[in-house]
């Protein structure tokens, strides 16, 4: 289809005013990070700072434990995004394979969850929590974010799981092979980019995720990352901008890396989910 | 979407399901226990916990037992205004942020379905709101808005539109500030699904309207929409239900001040229950706020879904 010269011009004048809107704030944040607590200080900021400087990442490592803020973020992540994979994978094969009732309803459970209000969840959890002796605990957070990232791995897994011919399932079934059998060494290899990519979001989902932690974590040296960030923004909403942004912007740095990988992944399987609406 | 028409697969496809039926698959509850368990212990069973839990007056690190009281939180909240207020916050906030993001996503979409040379480097752009912390959304945003250090007043000094404001602390202006956050945080998801939705439109479709000498505009109404308008109604339905039930970035942003004009439904249910340890009186607040969005989003949907039969 061809598209006059004049509608082509107005596409990219309208596509470049998108650019702007989506990158400008993420460029101010890298600009504030690198200027002096001094610049900071006067009027007439500029997108470029004048006096380039790594100060304000050195006072964000004094002023707060980032370091250890750090660990616990990634023990949280990788200990939830692990479980959930090996736990949703059976689930989401029975769901896209079989039409029990039990398939139907967690289907519906995961349709429902999208919807989920949290504050009428985050109560009862902490009590559930409090009884279990998991509050205020990495280990009780990780069962959280478990079963908070499990609507999304079940969807994507069962978008990858329909993918795989069940030809090649009925095959091994044919072989003698028993159910577990086939999941583990027919289904399983052909799922694992999927795999892989579900893994790695909800390791994002947990790296980034604020009300949970913030609700069941008191202790401070137990603080994750998002939680430990907001420590930056004093009681009267003043903050110190050149650590708050020196920290915020490292914070981020590994969301956008394993984002930047399984990007293709994500939008895709969001298409195939779509294709089969 | 994708999981309920999985479900409706026919039968002779899956091995054992097809033909006669069997009385119990234990291969399939031994598959889905593991997962089963978690789900219910941290997610059912919490919810109806909640449910029952406003009908008590239980209390954060009370030693009294916790006794049933009927209605008696609904009637007190009823009464309650600051909630009414921060409901009415809520609404405006979901509804301010889900529809100007809408129309935004959908002219993106439209953008990046296009042959344009930009396109990888927007479509990566698209998604960093998404992968981004919503902690470092709000943090971000903050210096942007900042009176002195940030971009937004220099900018306007600098087109002699004024000394600029304080955007968050302003009466007036903080809840339309962080509604500007909100449409950029929410951006990616709607984008993604919309663009999904217009790569499957049938091509030979809109060739043929193009044919006809339908121009750009009757092409979209009569080729682009009608595809399109299931992926619409699902997301904006998903996106006023999250954005209702939204939380950190306000959290960061303003945490419900100026004097409560950005206090959200959730912010108050926050405090309520964690810093007054009102737990029976926060899960009451939880059952209006859910009971109130399922009517509104039924409403609603009922409406398009047979405004779109009419059609």
């Amino acid at each position: 289809m061809r598209t006059s010269t004049g509608a082509r011009a107005g596409q990219y004048v309208a596509l470049l005013a998108y650019l702007v809107f989506l990158a400008f704030p993420f460029l101010w944040l890298i600009s504030t990070a690198f200027k002096s607590p001094r610049e900071l200080g006067t009027l007439h900021p500029t997108w470029i700072p004048r006096h380039p400087t790594l100060a304000n990442f050195r006072q964000a490592f004094d002023e707060q434990p980032l370091l250890h803020a750090a660990l616990n973020s990634l023990l949280a992540a990788l200990g939830a995004a692990l479980i959930a994979v090996v736990i949703a994978t059976p689930m989401a094969w029975v769901m896209a394979r079989r039409r029990t009732l039990l398939a139907r309803a967690a289907t519906g459970w995961v349709v429902v969850s999208q919807a989920f209000p949290f504050v009428l969840v985050i109560i009862p959890l902490f009590l559930v929590l409090k009884n279990l002796r998991l509050i205020d605990s990495l280990a009780g957070l990780v069962l959280v974010y478990v079963v908070w990232s499990l609507p999304f791995a079940l969807w994507m897994l069962v978008g990858y799981v329909r993918a795989v011919p069940v030809e090649l399932e009925e095959a091994a079934a044919v072989d003698g092979a028993g159910k577990l059998r086939t999941l583990v060494s027919v289904t399983a290899p052909l799922l694992a980019p999927g795999i892989v990519a579900t893994a790695l979001f909800a390791f994002v989902t947990a790296w980034n995720e604020f009300f949970f932690a913030l609700v069941l974590l008191k202790t401070p040296e137990k603080q994750t990352l998002p939680v430990v960030l907001t420590h930056f923004i004093g009681a009267e909403g003043v903050a110190d901008l050149g650590p708050l942004a020196a920290a915020a912007f490292l914070a981020t740095l590994p969301s956008l890396v394993v984002f930047a990988l399984i990007q293709r992944r994500i939008t895709g399987g969001m298409l195939t989910g779509a294709v089969k609406s | 979407m994708t999981l309920a028409s999985a479900t409706r697969r026919p039968a002779t496809r899956t091995p054992d399901a097809g033909g006669r039926r069997r009385p119990v698959d234990h291969g399939a509850w031994f598959l889905v226990l593991p997962a089963l368990i978690p789900i219910l212990v941290l997610s059912v069973g919490p919810l109806l916990y909640g449910i029952a839990l406003a009908f008590t007056d239980a209390q954060s690190g009370r030693t009294a037992p916790t006794q049933w009281i009927g209605a008696l939180n609904f009637q007190d909240l009823l009464h309650d205004t600051l909630f009414w207020d921060s409901f009415r916050i809520g609404l405006l906030w979901a509804v301010g942020v889900t529809v100007p993001q809408f129309l935004l996503d959908l002219g993106l979409a439209l953008l990046l379905d296009q042959d344009l040379r930009l396109r990888p480097l927007a479509r990566a752009l698209a998604i960093i709101p998404w992968a981004m912390p919503e902690v470092v959304v709000g943090i971000m945003w903050r210096l942007v808005y900042n009176p002195d250090a940030g971009i937004l007043n220099e900018t306007l000094r600098d087109l002699g539109l004024g000394d600029g404001h304080d955007w968050l602390s302003g009466l007036g202006t903080a809840l339309p500030a962080v509604i500007v956050v909100g449409v950029w945080a929410g951006m990616p998801q709607t984008t993604v699904a919309l663009l999904a939705g217009l790569q499957n439109t049938p091509r030979e479709l809109h060739e043929a309207a193009a044919m006809d000498g339908a121009g750009a505009w009757r092409r979209f109404l009569t080729v682009t929409w009608p595809a399109l308008r299931p992926i619409a109604l699902a997301i904006t339905a998903l996106n006023f239900i999250w954005n209702f039930n939204s939380f950190a970035l306000v959290y960061v942003l303003t945490n419900g001040g100026p004097g409560g004009r950005t206090r959200l439904p959730m912010l108050f249910a926050y405090e309520e229950a964690f810093r007054y340890g009102q737990f029976g009186y926060a899960a009451a607040m939880g059952c209006v706020m859910v009971a109130v969005i399922s009517v509104l989003l039924a409403v609603f949907l009922v409406g398009r879904i047979r405004g779109g039969d009419e059609s």
